[in-house]
């Protein structure tokens, strides 16, 4: 109509870049925290953008639980250098050195140990009083209602009985010292808005979202790579050459893949809207998914 | 169709912010729930053409209980979780929606001008059945309030009632009454039945009466974008990027207005001006940025601009002031304390504030007006305010972004209350009050010696006798004169006029009318402490509102002050004026002059001594007070 009108992807990078400035201008220590998934890409994009042509003002924060996919570390390294960011790489050494991991420990200690408890002692490792997470409102339920500043006492818990009223593009970013907030930048964009903006923007993705042929073992229904020999022989001798992709990204063990053709951002976006449309719509109220990442938010995890 | 023409066009679509309010058994749940599913089975049936091999299974069948696709409000209330509002997101081959849905039964205030605040565009639901019920009309004051342009009322469960016309007609008809008193723009009016789905997605054939749009429809047409305000320029500094040392990009969302390169703009407060010379948004270098683009940009003249400062057109410039009204909308479980001082962030700028008076408190269901002195959780009132700083602000009415602020508790730092601001009276117009009343649980230390033994040493009886009148009026001789006439008696006696105390304990304050009600109140408290040591006030000030004068007598006690009127007319006051102080207001140089822009109360209880007779006068105040 005019030349005034904003598209809907960059309405939603105003406000991710209007949260992001705002972050940056009111918290004492920031830091980002990266997952090198690709909603991860899209909020360091963003935070470029926001300081450009100034470099980015706070560190980028990666826990590593040291069963990421290999793929996603030389991603992480090989972008770290070439785009010269302040990262910081932090796993639970103790954890490390007496050897946690999902085969031997089982995938909820692994987590609890190698990522929950990794990420709070690194927050307070560098005091960091405003971490941002590449969280979105769309992504399950319990998210829905959450904040963009999502309120942290000196535990990290969050106590959802007991949030900050959100109005406008007005936030609140009071905190006593040893408190902090998790801040959601791209709380509004949903998953095709994510597609949507790596497409538009060429943001690079760690090549595992693109459909390939990789050995997989099938471990309870779910499709897991063998990505290095930790994974117990009797398994990796069960392996077999599949085309597949994987939706998300993070330990290799217990991140399933799904079998797919979709080797372009045009291929997955075109399942996206198929194939999961309706599997969401079959599978519409999932109550222990929920109640845990409840759970997980409270204890201290995003 | 193919996948890569499917994504370009995916991209142009605009966002549309929207608000559902109502409780589950209007069959808010059912509504959304099909926006969403059917939405989406649009959605795909769109893409249809691109599955050549789809593993996509058919959809539950016809009898889907649309409201499950909601998640279970009720498990998340059993597990003690406060969903104030929960965000929903859908998307049509027109335009992508934010739904902001909140639950209508309690605490239903808060919720909804939580959701509210980013929206343009509020779905409201009637029962077919009930019409409009208080509840309807609750949502309605709430959603103009927050100053939602677009409000669509849908009155469902229109097959409960056959359809009928007459049915809808009334419950429009009785709307549109009610909302005559309420400022919304642009009300449409759907009836529809959102179990049934008609006249949600697609026109029902089941009303051929109604000529309208279904609700979808209406949602992917509606006009929003001309909402936005692209004439008052304001950009809210947020951040300095400073890569280099000759670098300095001042960034910040242009809240309205649009600037270029190339442009004359002013910093304020600073009223400095300089030239646009470059802007960035996210699409890299442009000739010019508009909301609610997040930009940054560069000047010509080293100017020295930081957070909390705004950059508008001079011709176009907002109100800078630190003594407002607002409606209030407390949302704190912890009712408002009158004595806190709170953080206030509006915009990019933090300050602190207080408020002055509550002037009424609404009641949401009936709008009737009452006169309260705290707020509770979720009691909206309109409210006379002061900050430290001075805030740059529009109404919230003309401005949305510029207009709202936050309120922060100091201690828990919670945000207690937001605030709307409201159509400015100038300041000097607004009702000052001093606030700082004595908190009740100070407790004097006693004194060995009472009052009444000071007065029999002094042998007096200790009072304040205030003189107000214009300036220029001869009160400062007259106090004087008084002074040394009572001396002269033997008593005890102190003056206290404008100049004495602002020049130190006053010092920091201006003459905006926040800060003279502050100066009096300080005086008045002197006051009461020296006759409370037996001495007696003989005070000098213009004080020209009456209710200032009133709330001073208060403070002092009733029985120990007097005031007295020094009535002059304006032309003496003129030509006795040692000051000039007239000739600066007439110039414009000064401002909140008694008599000249602003308007002086002549008391009515006052001892009035005309200046004709000013040699009379302290004859005539001794005869009257009791010494």
């Amino acid at each position: 109509m005019n030349q005034y009108n904003l598209n809907n992807l960059r309405e939603l990078e105003a406000e991710s870049i209007h949260i992001i400035r705002e972050v940056a201008a009111e918290f004492e220590n920031p830091v980002m925290l990266y997952s090198i998934g690709k909603d991860s890409s899209v909020m360091v994009r963003l935070a470029e953008k926001a300081f450009a042509p100034g470099k980015v003002p706070f560190p980028l924060m990666h826990i590593d639980s040291k069963w990421k996919f290999k793929e996603m570390v030389e991603f992480r390294d090989k972008y770290a250098e070439e785009k010269n960011w302040d990262l910081i790489v932090h796993y639970n050494k103790k954890g490390f050195e007496e050897g946690v991991g999902p085969f031997s420990h089982g995938s909820k200690v692994h987590t609890d140990i190698m990522k929950t408890q990794a990420l709070l002692a690194g927050l307070d490792k560098y005091k960091f009083d405003a971490a941002f997470g590449g969280a979105r409102r769309d992504e399950e339920k319990s998210r829905a209602k959450e904040r963009i500043y999502s309120f942290r006492d000196k535990y990290h818990q969050w106590d959802p009985k007991n949030q900050r009223p959100e109005l406008w593009d007005i936030y609140n970013a009071k905190v006593h010292k040893g408190e902090s907030i998790r801040v959601f930048p791209i709380s509004n964009w949903t998953e095709l808005d994510i597609w949507q903006y790596i497409r538009l923007e060429n943001i690079p993705i760690v090549p595992l979202y693109y459909a390939k042929k990789r050995p997989i073992v099938e471990m309870d229904g779910a499709l897991v790579l063998v990505d290095d020999d930790r994974m117990p022989k009797e398994l990796r001798d069960k392996a077999e050459m599949r085309m597949v992709r994987f939706r998300t990204l993070g330990c290799y063990p217990l991140t399933g893949a799904i079998e797919s053709e979709a080797d372009t951002i045009e291929k997955i976006v075109e399942e996206m809207m198929t194939i999961t449309l309706s599997e969401r719509s079959t599978r519409v109220i999932d109550f222990d998914q929920e109640a845990s990442m409840e759970q997980k938010k409270r204890e201290g995890y995003f | 169709m193919d996948i890569k023409e499917f994504l370009d066009q995916d991209q142009k679509k605009d966002l549309l912010r929207l608000l559902t309010a109502g409780s589950v058994d209007d069959g808010k749940s059912t509504l959304i729930g099909r926006l969403l599913f059917d939405s989406k089975k649009l959605y795909e049936d769109q893409l249809d053409a691109l599955k050549r091999d789809s593993k996509r299974e058919g959809h539950a069948g016809g009898d889907i209980d649309y409201a499950l696709l909601l998640d279970g409000l009720k498990a998340e209330r059993e597990q003690g979780i406060t969903i104030d509002v929960a965000y929903r997101y859908f998307s049509t081959s027109k335009r992508k929606f934010i739904i902001a849905d909140t639950p209508g039964h309690e605490q239903y205030t808060r919720n909804m001008i939580t959701g509210g605040s980013t929206a343009n565009l509020a779905i409201l639901l009637a029962d077919a059945r009930k019409g409009v019920i208080t509840q309807t009309k609750r949502h309605t004051f709430l959603a103009s309030l927050l100053g939602i342009k677009h409000v669509v009322l849908a009155v469902n469960k229109m097959d409960l009632v056959d359809f009928k016309q007459e049915v809808y007609d009334q419950i429009c008809e009785d709307y549109r009454n009610f909302t005559t008193q309420l400022n919304i723009p642009d009300i449409t009016f759907i009836p529809v039945s959102a179990l049934k789905g008609d006249n949600v997605v697609d026109v029902s054939d089941k009303m051929p009466w109604y000529h309208g749009k279904s609700l979808l429809e209406f949602l992917e047409t509606v006009h929003v974008s001309s909402d936005r305000n692209f004439d008052d320029l304001r950009i809210p500094v947020q951040y300095v990027i400073r890569p280099t040392l000759d670098y300095r990009g001042f960034a910040g969302k242009v809240a309205s207005g649009v600037i270029r390169v190339g442009d004359e703009v002013m910093a304020l407060p600073s009223q400095k001006k300089s030239k646009v010379t470059s802007i960035i948004t996210s699409e890299g270098e442009v000739e010019y940025a508009f909301p609610p683009q997040s930009a940054s940009f560069t000047l010509e003249d080293e100017i020295d601009i930081s957070r909390g400062e705004m950059v508008v057109h001079e011709n176009s410039r907002p109100h800078i002031e630190r003594h407002f009204e607002a409606m209030l909308v407390w949302m704190d479980e912890k009712p408002m304390d009158q004595y806190t001082q709170f953080y206030i962030k509006h915009n990019t700028h933090a300050t602190k504030a207080r408020i002055d008076q509550i002037k009424y408190r609404v009641d949401v269901n009936t709008l009737e007006q009452s006169e309260i002195d705290h707020f509770e959780l979720n009691e909206i009132g309109r409210v006379v305010m002061t900050t430290t700083k001075p805030l740059l602000f529009d109404p919230y009415k003309k401005n949305r972004q510029t207009g709202s602020f936050i309120l922060i508790d100091p201690i828990t730092h919670n945000t207690v209350a937001v605030g709307m601001i409201l159509d400015k009276l100038s300041s000097k117009n607004l009702i000052s009050r001093i606030t700082d009343k004595e908190r009740q649980h100070i407790v004097k230390s006693g004194s060995l010696i009472s009052r009444k033994q000071r007065e029999k040493r002094y042998d007096q009886k200790a009072q304040t006798i205030w003189i107000t009148g214009l300036h220029g009026s001869g009160k400062n001789e007259l106090g004087y004169s008084l002074e040394k006439e009572l001396f002269d008696m033997g008593k005890t006696v102190v003056v206290l006029d404008g100049k004495s105390v602002r020049s130190g304990l006053s010092r920091e304050l201006d003459y905006s009318t926040a800060d003279r009600a502050e100066h009096l109140r300080r005086v008045a408290h002197i006051c009461k402490l020296l006759n409370d040591q037996g001495i007696i006030c003989v005070c000098s000030f213009i004080s020209p509102k009456e209710s200032i004068r009133q709330q001073v007598k208060e403070i002092i006690g009733e029985d120990r002050f007097k005031l007295v009127y020094m009535k002059a007319n304006l032309d003496y006051c003129r030509t006795n004026d040692h000051y000039g102080l007239y000739q600066l207001a007439d110039e414009g140089k000064l401002s909140h002059l008694a008599g000249v822009d602003e308007t002086y109360d002549i008391p009515e209880d006052a001892i009035a001594i005309d200046v004709k007779d000013k040699e009379k006068g302290v004859e005539l105040i001794i005869k009257e007070v009791k010494l």
